[in-house]
C-alpha cells in the first residue's frame, strides 16, 4: 500500500520565496506523483499556525508521510517532527527539504532556485516513501555523575551537581584539590583573596555527603556510554593511609628531604618528600613524593621493598598514630571501579613554561625573570615570601618592576595563535598589588593591546593606569639582559615610535595559557575532539559551549580554552544544569537514528566480514566487537557491533562498509537510492 | 678527486672583504693561515665574486640572488661540496640565496638564466665557526703549542652568525655557545656575557655613526664588565666597528677600554703558535699585544 504524503513548502518570508517560486514547488509535487496526495504554501511553516496546518491536514487528509520543504533540518526539523508526532503519525516519516540554506540563498535567480528545488522536493517526496517508523531508543541511566579535575571549575560543577541531590565522584591527580585558583594572591576585579573566597567551597565539596573524593588519583580508562559509564580509577600509593592519618604534621617536620621545588609555589618555595601542598589543602594529609624520598630512592636502586630500606624512617618513626602507624611504605597503587552516568572534564590549564621559546627574555636563565603565576605566589600571604614582594636571586624589594604581556600568546610564530584572555586584567592586577606592598616602586607595562572586555573590567585597568600610576607602553620587549644586579629591559614603544630602555629589578612575563601536556592523550582516551591547540572542543562555538562531542561528557573551564574565574565558574555551573537534566530520569531518550551492523539467520549469521575498518573510522568509539557463539560455547565468527548508547548516526561507518553490512536507520540504502533515482540527470 | 680527499677539500669563498689587499685582509689571512697547519685544505674558488651582500640585497633580490648562488655553483663546478665563507655577511646571503631560490622556482629558473649554470642543490655552506667545530677541534689539541695565561675572552658572534635563526640554523640565536668553546679548547677562558649576539650598528658604520657608537659602546661596556680583557670575532663589520670605531667611543662616552678585538682565527693561530705577524695581528687599530703576551710555550 503506498504511503499518502502531504507536501508543505514554506515561503520563509521571502528568504525562500524571493529566488524561488513556491506555488510551482508545490504544483510540481504533485504532478506525475500518485503518492502526494496533499500540497500546499504557507508563509512560515515553523510558526504556531504554520505547525497547526501540518497537524490538522495530517489528520484531516489522513497523511502518513510528510515532506516539509524550508530551512535546513538542522533548524527545524525537530519543531516539524514533535508536530506530526503531536498529530498522531511516527515523526520518522517527515523528511525536510532543504530550499533555503541549499537553494533559495545560494542561487540568484529565479528559474534555476524554482527548478532545483522542484528537483529537491522531488528527491525527499521518494526518500519519504520508503521511511520506517522508528522508535526513540531507551538507554538506563546510571544516577551518578564523575568530575574530573578539583580546580575552581571541578569544585563548582561537582557542588551544583551534589547539591541538587546527585552523587558525584570527584577525581583529582594532586595530592590536593583547589587547582590554580588556590595559587592565586588576589583575584581581579575586586582585590578579594582567592583563597578566602575558594578554601570554603573546597570545605564544603570535601565535607559533603553526595561526594566522594579521589585526590592523588587518576583516570586509568572510561568505558560505556551516556548514561552508563565505566570508569576505572587509579589511585596512585600516596604511603600515607588517609583514614589513619589525623594531619598532625609531625611527618613532614622531620623529613630531611627539605629542598625540593615546591610545585604550589611554582619552584620558588621549597618542600619536603612527605608534604602537603599547601596549609588549606584537602585532604590535608601527606602524600610520600616517590621520586624525591631517599628511602624509596634507595629501594629503587637495590630494587628492594621500600619497607626493606633502613635509608630513612623518620617519618614514619615521628608518626604517633599506634598501634598502626599511617605511613605504609610498601602501599602501591590501586585501582577501584566506579559507574556513572555523566562526566564533566574539569582538567584546566597548564602556564607555559617553555623558556627555551623566549631566550631573548632569559627567563630561566635570569632567576628575576618570572612568571604571573610565580608574581601570585610572591604576593600571596602563603607564598614563598609570605605575601612580600621579594625578589627571588637576593630578596631585594624590587623598585622597577616590568611586566610583559603576551608572553607566549598571540604570537603564532613562536608560541600559541589565541589570546589567553586573563593576562591583561591580571596584569593589571599585578601592578595594584605591587603598589600597595611597595608604596614608592614603579611598574612598567608592555602590551600589545588591552583587551579587558567584562563586567568592571575596564574600570579596573583604568584604575591601574589613572590610579595606581602604573606605566603602560604599547610595544614588545625585543630583549632582557643582566647589567650588574639590574635587568635591562629593551623595548619599543610603538605610540611615540622610540626605543625604550629600563633597569628593572624585576620581571614578570605574562605567560600563556596552555592545554595539559598530556591534553591530547586524555581526549583520545575520553573520544572528546580537541583543537591545533589540544583544548578540548565543544559541539558548538555558540550553542552547545559545554557539550563535547561524546555524549553524556561535558566540559567545564580551561581544558576547553582559555579563560577567568567568573567564566569558569559560570561554565562550570552550565555543565553541572546538563548533567542535572541527564540525571533526571531513571531512563534516556535517544534518537533511533543510529547505525546497526546486520545479524541474519545461521549459517550466515552475519554479512560482516570482521575487518573493523568502521571502528577505525567512527569518532566516538562506538564499534565494539561481538563473538558470535555456537551453542558449545565457540566463537563461530567475531563481527562489529554498534553500542547504542555511543552512536551519534554520523553515518561513518556505514560509508566505509565494504560488505554493506552497516546500515544507518533513516538513511538506509533503500532510502538514499530512492532519493538518487528520483533525479534526472541531463 | 678521490672521496677522501673531497671529505677534507672545502671551496674557500674570501669574500671582498676579507681577500688580500682589502679591509679586513687579517681575517681572511690568519683563516688560511690556521687550515694549512691543521686543515682542512682550503682552496679558493675560481672566478669568485661579490656575494651580493649590502647594496645589492638591499635593492635588487634577483640580482643579489644572482650573484650568490653563481658562487655556489662555481664551488660545484670545481667539485666541492662545501664551501666555506669565513664572513658571516658572505655566508648569511650565500645560504638565504640558497633557501630563496629552494622555495621560489620562478626566481630559481630566472637566475639560472641569468648565470647560465644551473644551481648547485648539494653544495653546504658553512661559517667558519661551523668548519673549526666539525674538522678541528681534535686537531688543535693535537697540534697546540702556546697557551694563554688569564686571557678572558668574550665571544662575539653578531647578529649574521646565527639569524635568521629558521634559515641558518646555527646555534641557539639568543646564546651561542661555538666560539666559546673554541675559546675554551685553546685554554682560554670564555666569559659569560650578556651581549653575545647584539647589534653592532653593522653598515650604519658610515652613514649613522651615532647610532654605531652607542651599540659597540654597550657591547664594549659588558665585555669589560663580565671581566673580558678581549673580544673574540667571526665578522669582518662587528671588527671594524669594534676596533676601528673605539676611540672615537671612548672620546664620546670619555671611558677607556683599549680592548684588544681579534678574530677568533687568529687566536687559533697563536696557540698553534703561528707568529703573529703571520695572522696579520699588526693590522689592527687597538694594539694585541695584550694578548699575544698571554701566550707562551706548553711545556711538555
Amino acid at each position: 500500500m503506498s504511503k499518502k504524503i502531504g507536501v508543505f513548502v514554506c515561503h520563509c518570508g521571502t528568504n525562500i520565496s524571493a529566488t524561488v517560486d513556491v506555488e510551482k514547488v508545490a504544483e510540481e509535487a504533485k504532478k506525475n506523483n500518485p503518492g502526494v496526495s496533499y500540497t500546499t504554501t504557507y508563509k512560515y511553516m515553523c510558526s504556531d499556525p504554520g505547525q497547526k496546518l501540518l497537524r490538522d491536514k495530517i489528520k484531516e487528509e489522513g497523511l502518513d508521510g510528510v515532506v516539509v520543504a524550508a530551512c535546513s533540518p538542522k533548524m527545524h526539523e525537530h519543531t516539524f517532527r514533535n508536530a506530526s508526532k503531536k498529530a498522531g503519525m511516527n515523526p520518522y516519516h517527515v523528511e525536510i527539504s532543504n530550499l533555503r540554506e541549499q537553494c533559495s540563498w545560494v542561487h540568484p535567480d529565479k528559474p534555476t532556485g524554482t527548478e532545483k528545488s522542484v528537483d529537491l522536493v522531488r528527491m525527499m517526496t521518494e526518500k519519504t516513501r520508503k521511511d520506517k517508523s522508528l522508535n526513540p531508543i531507551k538507554v538506563p541511566v546510571t544516577r551518578k555523575a564523575l568530575v574530573i579535575g578539583g580546580g575552581i571549575a571541578g569544585i563548582q560543577a561537582a557542588l551544583d551537581i551534589a547539591d541538587a541531590g546527585q552523587e558525584v565522584i570527584m577525581v583529582e591527580r594532586e595530592p590536593s584539590i583547589g587547582g590554580h585558583m588556590a595559587q592565586l594572591s588576589e583575584t581581579f576585579p575586586t582585590l578579594d583573596c582567592s583563597q578566602c573566597i575558594m578554601t570554603p567551597k573546597m570545605v564544603e565539596l570535601a565535607q559533603h555527603e553526595n561526594i566522594k573524593l579521589y585526590t592523588w588519583s587518576e583516570i586509568e580508562s572510561v568505558d560505556g556510554y551516556i548514561g552508563n559509564f565505566d570508569i576505572k580509577i587509579r589511585m596512585k600509593a600516596r604511603s600515607v593511609d588517609l583514614d589513619l592519618c589525623t594531619g598532625c604534621s609531625s611527618c613532614w617536620q622531620v623529613c630531611p628531604c627539605k629542598k625540593i621545588k615546591s610545585e604550589f609555589d611554582m619552584g620558588l618555595g621549597n618542600r619536603t618528600a612527605i608534604y602537603v601542598p599547601f596549609p588549606q589543602a584537602i585532604p590535608s594529609k601527606p602524600v610520600i613524593d616517590r621520586e624525591n624520598c631517599i628511602l624509596m630512592k634507595d629501594a629503587r636502586k637495590r630494587n628492594i621493598k621500600p619497607n626493606d630500606s633502613k635509608v630513612c624512617r623518620k617519618c614514619l618513626d615521628s608518626c604517633p598514630i599506634a598501634p598502626v602507624k599511617a605511613i605504609d611504605y610498601n602501599q602501591v597503587d590501586e585501582i577501584v571501579s566506579e559507574k556513572v552516568g555523566a562526566i564533566v572534564v574539569a582538567t584546566g590549564y597548564k602556564e607555559l613554561d617553555d623558556t627555551s621559546m623566549y631566550g631573548e627574555y632569559g627567563a630561566g636563565k635570569y632567576k628575576d625573570v618570572i612568571t604571573g603565576l610565580q608574581f601570585e605566589r610572591l604576593a600571596s600571604a602563603s607564598g614563598p615570601t609570605e605575601g612580600e614582594i621579594q625578589r627571588p636571586s637576593d630578596g631585594k624589594v624590587p623598585e622597577i618592576i616590568v611586566f610583559i604581556q603576551c608572553v607566549g600568546s598571540r604570537d603564532p610564530a613562536k608560541g600559541c595563535s589565541y589570546c589567553s584572555k586573563t593576562c591583561c586584567m591580571y596584569t593589571a592586577k599585578h601592578t595594584m598589588l605591587y603598589k600597595h606592598k611597595v608604596h614608592d616602586g614603579h611598574a612598567f607595562v608592555f602590551y600589545i593591546d588591552i583587551r579587558c572586555a567584562g563586567k568592571d573590567y575596564e574600570e579596573f585597568s583604568m584604575r591601574a593606569i589613572e590610579e595606581e600610576g602604573a606605566t603602560y607602553l604599547r610595544g614588545r620587549v625585543s630583549r632582557i639582559y643582566k647589567k650588574g644586579d639590574k635587568l635591562v629591559v629593551l623595548g619599543a614603544d610603538t605610540l611615540t615610535g622610540s626605543a625604550v630602555e629600563i633597569e628593572a629589578d624585576m620581571v614578570v612575563l605574562a605567560s600563556a595559557m596552555k592545554a595539559q601536556d598530556d591534553a591530547e592523550k586524555f581526549a583520545q582516551r575520553l573520544s572528546i575532539q580537541y583543537n591545533k591547540d589540544k583544548f578540548l572542543s565543544e559541539i558548538h562555538p555558540k550553542l552547545k559551549p559545554v557539550e563535547s562531542s561524546s555524549a553524556g561528557i561535558f566540559l567545564a573551564g580551561t581544558c576547553q580554552g582559555p579563560k577567568d574565574i567568573p567564566e569558569t565558574v559560570a561554565q562550570a555551573g552550565a555543565a553541572a544544569s546538563k548533567v542535572l537534566a541527564l540525571l533526571s530520569a531513571d531512563e534516556l531518550e535517544r534518537e533511533p537514528v543510529i547505525a546497526k551492523v546486520d545479524r541474519l539467520p545461521a549459517p550466515i549469521y552475519s554479512t560482516c566480514i570482521g575487518c573493523f575498518y568502521c571502528q577505525r573510522v567512527c569518532p566516538y568509539g562506538a564499534i565494539e566487537s561481538e563473538d558470535i557463539k555456537a551453542r558449545d560455547g565457540s566463537t563461530i565468527k567475531t563481527v562489529a557491533r554498534v553500542n547504542e548508547g555511543l552512536c551519534q548516526g554520523c553515518g561513518l561507518c556505514a560509508a566505509t562498509c565494504r560488505s554493506k553490512s552497516v546500515e544507518l536507520a533513516g538513511f538506509n540504502d533503500e532510502q538514499v537510492y530512492a532519493e538518487i533515482n528520483s533525479v534526472e540527470f541531463n | 678527486m678521490s672521496e677522501e680527499t673531497k671529505k677534507t677539500k672545502i671551496g674557500y669563498y674570501p669574500g671582498c672583504a676579507i681577500t688580500k689587499c682589502s679591509t679586513s685582509e687579517e681575517y681572511g689571512t690568519s683563516v688560511l693561515g690556521v687550515s694549512r697547519v691543521i686543515g682542512p685544505e682550503l682552496v679558493e674558488i675560481d672566478d669568485w665574486n661579490c656575494c651580493g651582500a649590502s647594496s645589492a640585497h638591499a635593492t635588487n633580490h634577483k640580482l643579489s640572488t644572482a650573484l650568490s648562488v653563481r658562487n655556489i655553483s662555481l664551488a660545484e663546478k670545481d667539485g666541492y661540496d662545501e664551501v666555506l665563507a669565513p664572513c658571516p655577511m658572505c655566508s648569511q646571503r650565500l645560504i638565504v640565496s640558497q633557501d630563496d631560490v629552494e622555495n621560489d622556482e620562478k626566481l630559481r629558473e630566472e637566475v639560472e638564466d641569468a648565470i647560465e649554470m644551473p644551481i648547485s642543490r648539494n653544495v653546504k655552506v658553512s661559517n667558519y665557526l661551523e668548519i673549526v667545530k666539525n674538522y678541528s677541534m681534535d686537531e688543535i689539541a693535537e697540534k697546540q703549542k702556546k697557551k694563554p695565561e688569564g686571557l678572558k675572552i668574550a665571544s662575539y658572534y653578531g647578529c649574521l652568525l646565527v639569524r635568521p635563526p629558521k634559515i641558518l640554523k646555527f646555534d641557539d640565536p639568543e646564546n651561542p655557545k661555538t666560539m666559546d668553546d673554541i675559546v675554551k679548547a685553546i685554554g682560554a677562558e670564555a666569559v659569560d656575557w650578556e651581549f653575545k649576539t647584539n647589534c653592532c650598528g653593522g653598515g650604519f658604520t658610515l652613514s649613522k655613526p651615532d647610532i654605531v657608537i652607542k651599540l659597540t659602546h654597550d657591547i664594549l661596556e659588558g665585555a669589560i664588565d663580565a671581566g673580558a680583557n678581549a673580544i673574540a670575532v667571526a665578522c669582518p663589520m662587528c671588527h671594524a666597528n669594534l676596533d676601528m670605531r673605539q676611540q672615537a667611543i671612548e672620546k664620546e662616552y670619555g671611558r677607556k677600554f683599549n680592548l684588544p678585538i681579534v678574530y677568533i682565527s687568529e687566536l687559533i693561530g697563536l696557540a698553534l703558535g703561528l707568529k703573529p705577524k703571520d695572522l696579520g695581528m699588526d693590522k689592527h687599530f687597538i694594539d694585541t699585544d695584550s694578548v699575544i703576551d698571554t701566550f707562551s710555550d706548553i711545556e711538555k
